[in-house]
């Protein structure tokens, strides 16, 4: 049938071009990375055992709370938002949570070495040292001592589930806003600038602009998708991540699930439409043909 | 009748005419009604201390929401005496950070000391003479004035003068 | 003046004042529609649909959107998208059908081409269609900066930086378009007038004007038939609905449209509720800023193949800039869909183009370039791509020299009535 034919080869031009300007082109413009290691494997592993008992003197001794607190078991940070963001750039954050959403392999391996477990050796050198001191160890076996710190931070972590939002403000807030939610950077934006080189963005509709499976590999290791940026590896759990992403969807694409939901009755109610007008069709055509 | 119909014609032709003449008038008044506003048209003026400056370190302001970027030149990068601009014995290249040909911002890229505009593939070198794609010029150079080693933007000294004939 | 009666009844109350009736037949029970048509003759009705529907959704937008750029990021992204109830629907709604509304477009255009509806007494309805399609353009531009995300910026500054490529008055012709030295608060403010109300306005008037010019030559058929439309009118009224070659617009032609409409609509609430980014581009929600190019920038899908014209010359000829002739056929690429009833010199023979064999490979080639132009005026500009746009560009032009040669043979043939060789 000839109206069959046309709308054949009306569908084929239109799937050309749409496959043309859609996939093809963002194939081309966004080549694809290899999807997000959560096991951190370019870290090596620290097989040790950690003991939480020794890691909690160890923690002290170590020196961790002359910037770092730890308010969950009463350990107030030493310094105010303002003089902290001054005196390091950025706002180190409080490890009450860190053993329950940083993966542990990170954690041992940013305790050693942050600058290269935050993959940011292109900006921190000898000369611009990272704000966060390596743990050299405390005259003992060194990945024993941080098994045991890492241990410690696991067993302080919190048992009930964290929620997305809790989650995100732990592991972003420092930096990020996200202001349709009224979170603001803790960091103080004059030095999260001097620190960063640029306000990082704010977060609300990065869900919108970036999508999920953009996020989840950037988030993992930014410098995959945006090589020399300034932003770290952040080091969260696979759980954990998908925590952030999720509070960021529930922000920035608050609406889906309505969106998804209305989209099977307007197209249920189109289908409908669409068998009566041909009924309604048939019957006027059958006087003039 | 011949007369009544010329007087006709007069009066109808005086009336179409000064109402033209209205309407051209009032489309003069719409004109303006777009034009730039005093308060965006009064040029910003902004100084620039170079002093602190690294060599090779590329600096970038805005100046009348344009981007400028002031780069201080090093002993390795080709000098161009037709657009270098000295302030203090130092070299320092001094362009409007705006390709030239659709107005993307180029980024700065050390390792090859290019600017590449990310939107059509235009690259500029170190002195902002395009080498390459699109671009139809150098990026332009802002008018500016050297006093001591600091840099005024937004006025013409003549050493801008010198780098940019006057336009004909 | 007509004697006014005591009315029958509410209808014939009405058609003392306002003729109702005579009114009714004219524009739908006796406005005749050619019999011999296909789906293809329903994209009027469903742009017009499409329009409605971008005008009920506008509406809605703009109670809460706020044309200031400190406000406008927020007022579409935050206050529209997540607070208004079904505020994200009206916002999907209306970009998404601003989009699909150019490929109904383009549809329409290339039947138009295809059946030779352009000529012979139909010049006026292919030259407000060609306006229609200018001012659509324009309102598409202009409204794709309102959100005042990344995308709606630098699309604003490039454009509006070809008009710098005009001798003289570039320059200041550029600022005096944007109101100040870059895209600014004042660009904002005037292309929100233009976008929701000067253009609309003019789209309206040209509307109507296209659906009168129609009235006079008809509306083309299938195989490009003449009659005598009174005649068949006569038939169809007397009886003979089967042996007449017309319909009347409504209910008959209406009713296939809507169920074409119905079809429409379903493909369109899919790609409302499910698939929209092809529509709503994804970096335009992160929020303009000037001092930050996006790593690509590329105009919306439907404006592809006249920047890939644009850019497609990418050296320079003969001590003229790259960019000069780039803009010069930008320009032409602009105005030579108008003036192709003109350039088709083959005048008197209205016919399919796969009955003109030399029409017919135009046609094709000309559609086949314009997706090459549209899939490499989005891929970045480097290497082989810049080759194959230039390719395509010099291949546009050439087409549009070729038409009025092989128009004129065509018309020397003396083979309108077949066998020709």
């Amino acid at each position: 049938m000839r109206e069959l034919k046309i709308l054949a080869v009306v569908i084929f031009f239109t799937a050309v071009v749409y496959w043309g300007v859609e996939p093809f082109a963002h194939s081309q413009m966004h080549p694809h990375v290899a999807p997000a290691d959560f096991a951190f494997k370019d870290l090596g592993v620290n097989s040790k055992k950690g003991d939480a008992a020794k890691g909690a003197e160890t923690f002290m001794s170590a020196g961790c709370i002359g910037c770092h607190g730890v308010s969950s078991q009463g350990m107030a940070a030493p310094m105010d938002h303002a003089s902290a963001s001054a005196s390091f750039g950025v706002v180190p954050p409080d490890l009450s949570t860190a053993g329950a959403i940083y993966d542990k392999n990170f954690l041992a391996a940013l305790i050693k070495d942050p600058t290269k477990a935050l993959k940011v050796e292109h900006k921190f050198n000898e000369s611009r040292p990272h704000p966060m001191i390596a743990f050299f160890g405390l005259g003992g076996d060194i990945d024993q001592e941080i098994a045991d710190i890492v241990a410690y931070l696991q067993s302080i972590a919190p048992v009930t589930p964290m929620s997305d939002k809790q989650v995100f403000a732990d592991a972003c807030q420092r930096c990020h806003d996200i202001k349709y939610d009224k979170l603001m950077s803790t960091t103080d934006k004059e030095a999260l600038k001097a620190y960063m080189g640029t306000v990082p963005p704010d977060l609300s509709m990065m869900i919108r602009s970036k999508g999920t499976e953009y996020l989840t590999t950037f988030i993992n290791n930014p410098q995959k998708q945006l090589v020399g940026t300034s932003m770290p590896r952040v080091g969260l759990s696979e759980k954990a991540q998908n925590q952030v992403i999720a509070y960021m969807e529930k922000v920035g694409d608050s609406k889906k699930a309505e969106r998804e939901d209305l989209g099977y009755k307007l197209i249920g109610y189109m289908v409908l439409f669409t068998l009566l007008a041909y009924a309604w069709k048939v019957k006027i055509w059958r006087e003039v043909h | 009748m011949a007369v009544e119909t010329s007087r006709r014609d007069f009066i109808g032709m005086a009336f179409g005419g000064f109402a033209a003449a209205g309407g051209v008038i009032a489309l003069g008044a719409m004109k303006k009604t777009w034009d730039p506003l005093p308060s965006v048209q009064s040029a910003g003026f902004i100084t620039v201390d170079l002093s602190s400056m690294k060599e090779g370190e590329v600096q970038t302001i805005q100046w009348r929401g344009k981007p400028i970027f002031i780069l201080k030149k090093s002993a390795d990068m080709p000098k161009n005496e037709k657009r270098d601009v000295i302030a203090a014995g130092n070299t320092y290249a001094v362009m409007i950070g705006l390709c030239t040909h659709l107005g993307c911002i180029p980024t700065w890229a050390p390792a090859t000391k290019q600017f590449k505009c990310a939107c059509h593939g235009g690259q500029f070198d170190a002195s902002g003479v395009n080498t390459f794609g699109p671009p139809p010029r150098p990026m332009d150079i802002p008018p500016f004035k050297i006093d001591g080693a600091k840099l005024v933007l937004g006025e013409e000294g003549p050493e801008y003068k010198k780098l940019v004939p006057k336009k004909a | 003046m007509a004697e006014i009666r005591k009315a029958t009844g509410f209808i014939d109350w009405l058609d003392q004042r306002l003729a109702v009736n005579k009114f009714i037949k004219v524009m739908m029970t006796e406005y005749w529609i050619p019999k011999n048509i296909n789906f293809l003759w329903a994209m009027g009705v469903v742009l017009m649909v499409l329009f409605m529907v971008l005008i009920v959704s506008g509406i809605f937008l703009l109670m809460y959107y706020k044309p200031d750029i400190k406000l406008a990021f927020d007022s579409v992204n935050y206050t529209i998208m997540q607070e208004v109830e079904y505020g994200w629907l009206w916002r999907h709604i209306h970009g998404v059908s601003a989009s699909v509304i150019f490929l109904v477009i383009y549809i329409h255009m290339f039947t138009g081409i295809y059946y030779g509806s352009y000529k012979k007494g139909r010049e006026i309805i292919w030259l407000t269609g060609m306006a229609l399609f200018g001012m659509f353009s324009a309102e598409a531009f202009s409204g794709y900066m309102l959100p005042w995300g990344q995308m709606s910026y630098w699309a604003a500054q490039v454009i509006t930086n070809l008009f710098g490529g005009i001798p003289f008055i570039g320059e200041s012709l550029v600022v005096w378009i944007r109101g100040d030295f870059l895209v600014a608060d004042a660009t904002l403010t005037r292309f929100f007038m233009l976008h929701v109300l000067l253009l609309p306005l003019v789209i309206l008037l040209l509307i109507a004007v296209h659906f009168y010019s129609l009235r006079v030559p008809h509306v083309n058929n299938q195989e490009s038939e003449e009659f005598d439309f009174e005649d068949e009118a006569k038939k169809y009224l007397t009886g003979q609905k089967v042996e007449s070659k017309v319909v009347p617009f409504w209910p008959v032609f209406l009713s296939k449209d809507f169920f074409v409409v119905g079809v429409a609509l379903t493909i369109f609430f899919y790609l409302v509720c499910f698939h929209y980014d092809f529509a709503m581009d994804p970096i335009n929600f992160e929020p303009a800023n000037n001092m930050k190019t996006p790593a690509h920038i590329y105009p919306e899908w439907y404006f592809l193949w006249s920047y890939e014209v644009l850019r497609g010359f990418f050296f320079d000829i003969g001590g003229v800039a790259a960019m000069d002739i780039g803009l010069a056929a930008f320009g032409f690429a602009n105005v030579i869909f108008m003036l192709l009833p003109f350039l088709d010199r083959n005048t008197d023979h209205v016919a399919p183009a796969h009955k003109r064999p030399l029409f017919f490979v135009w046609f094709w080639l000309l559609l086949i370039d314009m997706i090459v132009l549209t899939v490499y005026g989005k891929l970045p500009p480097t290497g082989n791509n810049a080759w194959v746009g230039f390719g395509a560009t010099i291949t546009f032009l050439v087409l549009f020299i070729l038409l009025p040669i092989i128009t004129k043979m065509e018309a020397n043939c003396k083979c309108n009535t077949g066998g020709c060789k």
